[in-house]
Formats: C-alpha cells, structure tokens, sequence
C-alpha cells in the first residue's frame, strides 16, 4: 500500500516538508491537536489535518466518526477545546461562521440553509444584503440582482430567471446556489457538507461537474461524502477519520476505491475484535 | 425536480476558461404577466367585484358620506393586519393586537387628561409603552420558547384586565382640542391618512428593507436563516414591537375621532378581522409568505362587505352568518384563482 499510514496519535507533521504537498510550500490550511467532546461524547480527539491550495481534500468516515464536527469548526459554528487553526501559515480563532467568513472559510451546509420563499438573488445575500442608507435599510436590489447573475455566471451555471424562488428549482439548482453563495465573496477555502446527498444520479452528475470547474480554476475545497466513487472522481487527495483522528491520509493517485474498501473493512474488524476483547474481558 | 436540465454546467470541467454567459438570460415578463402572477391579484379582483356589485345594486354606496364611513371602519384593521402579516410572515401571531388598539389609547388618555401631558408626549410615552408590550410578547415568545398564540393570548386577557381595573369599567370622554384634534382624528379622512401612511412604512419595513428579508428568512426556514447569519430571535422581537407599536398608534387616531373610551371592547373583534385581511391577501399562516398589499386589499374587502350589508338593510341576524360565509368564499376564490394562475404560467414556461 502506497499511501502513508498515521497512526492514530496523529503523527504526521504538517508543513514539515514531509506531508504530502512534499515541496515544503504553506498550506492554505492546517489543522493541528483539535480536540472537541460534547458533555461525555468525545467527537474529536487530536485531529490534524492540512489542505493545500488549489487542492480538493475528501473526508471519509463512518456516520459519528467526527466528519461534521470538524468541518463545523473550521467554519467557526464550533469552537474546539484544544488545538489550533492556521489559515495560509497565520493562527487564526473564529468565534462565529461570519467571523469565520470574513477570513474567507465559508460553507455549503447540508442543509443548504436557502429560504425557499425568497427568489434566488435575495438568497445569494441572506445575511449580507446590500442596502443603501436611512434607518430603515433598504435594500439595493438592483445591486443585488446584478451581482447575483454574475456570481452564478463565475461558477458557470445557468439558472433562468434570477427572480425565481427558490422553492421552484430542482435538487441540483438549489444546491448550485448554495455553492454560488458560498464562493461569490472569493472564498479562500470552501467547505462542502455532503453535497451529493438526496440527489439523483443526473444531479449529482450536475454538482459533480460544478465542483470540479471550481477544482480546475484552484479553488481549495474540503468535501465530506459517502460515496468512493465519487469521492475519487472529485478529491486530489482523501482522509479518513475514524473514532475522532484521521487514520489515514492519502492521495487518491495512490491508492484504489478496492485498496480503501477493503483497508476501511479491516479497520472495522479490528473494531470488532477489540471491541470483544473488552467485552471478554470485562466478563472475567 | 422540474426542470434539471435548465441548470448548465459550463464546458469541460478541466477548462479553466469561463464559458460566455448566454445573453439576455432573463427575459423581460410582460407588465400583464406580471400583475396576474402577484399573489395581491386574487383579492384584488374580488375586491373590485364586490365594489361594483353594492355600487350598482344601491344607491347609497357609492357617495362622499359613505367613503368617509367605509374607510373610518377599514382604517384600523388594514394597520392591525399590516402588523399581523408582518408577525405571521415571520411565523408567529398577535393575538393581542387588537387589544393593544383599545388598551393604549387609556394610557394616552390618563397621561393627558390625569396628569397633563401636552398631547406629543402623551404620545410618545403610549407608544413607547406599547413597544415595550410588544417586546415582552416577542421575548415570552422566543426566549422561552413558547408558542405565540399561547403568549398573545395571556397578554391580550392580562391587558384586558389592566384596561379594566384602571378605568373601573367606565367609559371616558377623549377630548383633544385645536389642530391636534383635527390631525389626530376629528377630519373625516384624518384615520385613513394615517392608516394609508402606517401600510406604506409597513410595506417598505416588509417588503423593501433588509429587516423585513429577515422576516421572512425567519419564518420560512428559521434554522437555515440562523445558518446563513440571520439573527432570528432578534427578528422576531422587532416584529411584535412593530404590531403593538402600529396597533396603539392606529388606536389612539380611532379614539381621538369616535372622542370615546369604551372599556367594554376587548379588542378581539378588530384582531380577528386583521387576521382575516392578512390571509385573505394571501399572507399564509405558515410563515414565510405574506404581503402588505394584499392585507390591505383584504381590509377594503372586509369594509365593503360590511359596509355594503349595513346599507341593503341585511337583518342583524344573518349579517354575521353572511360576513362569515363570504370571508370563506373570499378565501377559496383567492387560493383557487391564485393556484389556476400558476398553473396557466407554468404550463406557458414548459
């Protein structure tokens, strides 16, 4: 097996050179020690991680291995207990998601987080529309309508009618302007919650290329999701996570969907016959 | 699903070149197309109708001493049911309202009569007060989570109550002399002026500022609105601050023209026409959707009929029953016509 294997203490050294960027230039970002337990949960326990620029970085997991709740921490909705956060070499804290934003880490939730009554341009800005002086704040929504088209225009999707709610698009759409949400403010690193999920396989094929022609202009992404097939298709290089630690991080050059299966059914069993172990030995 | 082959993906994903957006990608709608696919259009058509069937059927209803009559009734309930599509946008309700409308004009009353306050600062202290009503509404409601018809609905009997103990059941005469009078209420088309000038702020906080996208972020998806950086709680305060605010304001104008204080109205009558012409506009009780047009329209509509009835001499008896069953019809006609304009559009787009 090709791809580097870490063990659970999480000893890699990111940034050191030997990671697998390899040339020693800074990751856009890295991820040292984060720890994070939920009352008696422990959901994280010493995770490092790094993303490179231009990369798209894949996290595989059982449903509970701690997937979400990193990805929720890099995007500022959690605050770790221990560890710490460089965004392209500098340490950085996020109190909230806009704090997190403002750094230029915004997210794809998957619940996508659209307002199905609004049209899709006041979507595009939920949170951040653009308004014009007075006490009331009125909104500038020629300002927005215009933006609004170019910012699908810069992810390269069409969508007819910009005054459409939301409500009226497909599965694929309504993802598209998630994504066209998350990207428009020139996101450093974008992260994607299950982009795939509930979605036909003509669908996905749609948010599939999307995520790719945001790959080929180096946009740096970390994507969660279930599916090997699909992960191998849009990941540079995958991280597994498993019980709170990435277990193994490789490049998906390196390795084969078969190659994973069989190391994440191994691992499984492993789990198993420990998990006996204890159990027989707590019987004694 | 409708429709996934509209969403294109541009060229080959490896090409780092940006396809050309396709030109004149949104296409202009037809002004007519535009006005039959608002959701006000259903109620507006029934509005004129019921105009033109009481203008021709009497000859009593159309005239200046009737529009002075019609619209002193509607003024009250087109401010309470701006108020109330803003709170049910947001997905809650304001069941308190209409006692708000009966109640602070006690506390202007008191503040002028009892303690001598010049009339502004009557008015600022009542409105003030109202807002802080409608906050306490708003904070019971979200803070502690509780459903707001059940908060509105303590408030409206605790309010109520208040009304009660401090006027000792009797009636005060409301006297406001000089130009005050005349602005606040005593000119025949004083109420209208001001509740025509409430909706138009109404309108422009709902549909046209920042905070009214709020609202409706709030009310149609509140966990994606907090998600996407919305501050939803807040939102929602603000919103029933609005509703008592206006509610008490629109109250004080009624109270000044009628020049009477009756502790014997709760209110209730007036809130649940409010409610009526929000939803009969189109606001839906679900959150999310609501438009100040349409409760406006759906006021004029409640005026015309109650007016109308009064003047074909309807017996008392089944004038009730009659309102009742023409808000019903009122309101399966503005859901069917609404649904029948969609379908037609839809199947023009395809």
């Amino acid at each position: 097996m090709s791809a580097h294997e870490v063990p659970a203490e999480g000893a890699t050294q990111p940034g050191d050179g030997s990671g697998p960027s390899g040339n020693g230039t800074e990751p856009i970002l890295r991820v040292e020690g984060i720890s994070k337990r939920f009352g008696a949960v422990v959901a994280l326990r010493g995770v490092d991680l790094q993303l490179n620029a231009g990369e798209v970085l894949g996290l595989v997991g059982d449903n509970g291995a701690g997937k979400s709740t990193l990805v929720k921490i890099i995007c500022g909705f959690h605050q770790p207990d221990s560890g710490r956060i460089f965004l392209e070499g500098r340490q950085v804290h996020f109190r909230s998601v806009e704090d997190a934003r403002h750094h230029g880490i915004d997210t794809v939730y998957q619940d996508l987080a659209l307002v199905p009554q609004l049209p899709i341009y006041y979507n595009l800005f939920l949170g951040r529309e653009l308004t014009f002086g007075g006490p009331l704040r009125l909104l500038s929504q020629h300002r927005m309508r215009r933006l609004s088209e170019r910012y699908l225009d810069d992810i390269q999707v069409s969508i007819p009618d910009i005054n459409a709610e939301v409500e009226t698009l497909s599965g694929g759409q309504r993802q598209a302007v998630a994504v066209a949400r998350a990207t428009r403010s020139q996101v450093k690193v974008l992260l994607l919650d299950e982009p795939l999920a509930a979605m036909g396989a003509k669908e996905s094929s749609l948010i599939i290329d999307l995520i790719k022609g945001l790959a080929a202009r180096g946009q740096a992404m970390i994507v969660i999701d279930h599916n090997y097939t699909h992960m191998f298709e849009l990941c540079d290089r995958l991280n597994i996570i498993e019980q709170g630690v990435v277990s193994l991080d490789t490049k998906v050059a390196d390795t084969s969907i078969e190659e994973l299966t069989s190391y994440m059914v191994s691992q499984y069993r492993k789990q198993v016959t420990t998990g006996r172990e204890e159990l027989s030995e707590a019987g004694r | 699903m409708a429709e996934p082959a509209t969403l294109v993906t541009g060229g080959p994903p490896a090409g780092p070149e940006p396809v050309p957006p396709p030109a004149g990608r949104a296409p202009r709608r037809l002004p007519i197309r535009r006005i039959v696919e608002r959701r006000e259009a259903a109620i507006f058509v029934v509005a004129v109708g019921l105009f033109l069937y009481f203008a021709l059927s009497t000859t009593a209803f159309v005239g200046y001493n009737n529009f002075v009559t019609l619209t002193q009734f509607l003024a009250p309930i087109a401010v309470i049911g701006a108020g109330e599509a803003v709170l049910l946008t947001a997905g809650e309700v304001d069941l308190s309202a209409g006692t708000a409308f009966i109640f602070f004009p006690f506390v202007f009353y008191y503040l002028t009569t009892n303690e001598g306050l010049p009339v502004a600062a009557a008015i600022i202290i009542a409105l003030v007060t109202a807002a802080l009503f409608g906050m306490l509404n708003g904070m019971l409601t979200t803070l502690l989570e509780l459903p707001s018809f059940v908060t509105t609905l303590g408030s409206l009997f605790a309010l109520d109550g208040i009304m009660e103990i401090t006027s000792n059941g009797t009636q005060f005469n409301l006297v406001i002399p000089g130009a005050g009078g005349s602005i606040l209420g005593l000119y025949s088309w004083s109420e209208v002026l001001w509740a025509l000038g409430l909706v138009v702020v109404v309108y422009l906080i709902l549909h046209r500022s920042r905070f009214g996208i709020h609202v409706v972020a709030s009310g149609g998806n509140l966990v994606g609105a907090a998600e996407a950086g919305v501050k939803t709680t807040r939102v929602k305060i603000w919103a029933f601050v609005l509703c008592s605010t206006i509610s008490a304001l629109i109250g004080i104008v009624d109270a000044s023209r009628l020049s009477l204080l009756d502790p014997g109205n709760d209110g209730t009558t007036e809130m649940f026409y409010a409610i009526a012409a929000a939803v009969i506009g189109g606001t839906a009780l679900t959150g999310g959707r609501g438009t100040i047009v349409g409760a406006a329209i759906g006021s004029v509509v409640l005026g015309i009929l109650y007016d109308g009835m009064y003047i074909k001499g309807v017996n008392a008896y089944w004038f009730q029953f009659i309102l009742g069953a023409a808000i019903l019809a009122a309101m399966v006609l503005n859901v069917q016509l609404r649904r029948a304009a969609v379908r037609h559009w839809r199947s023009l787009r395809r």
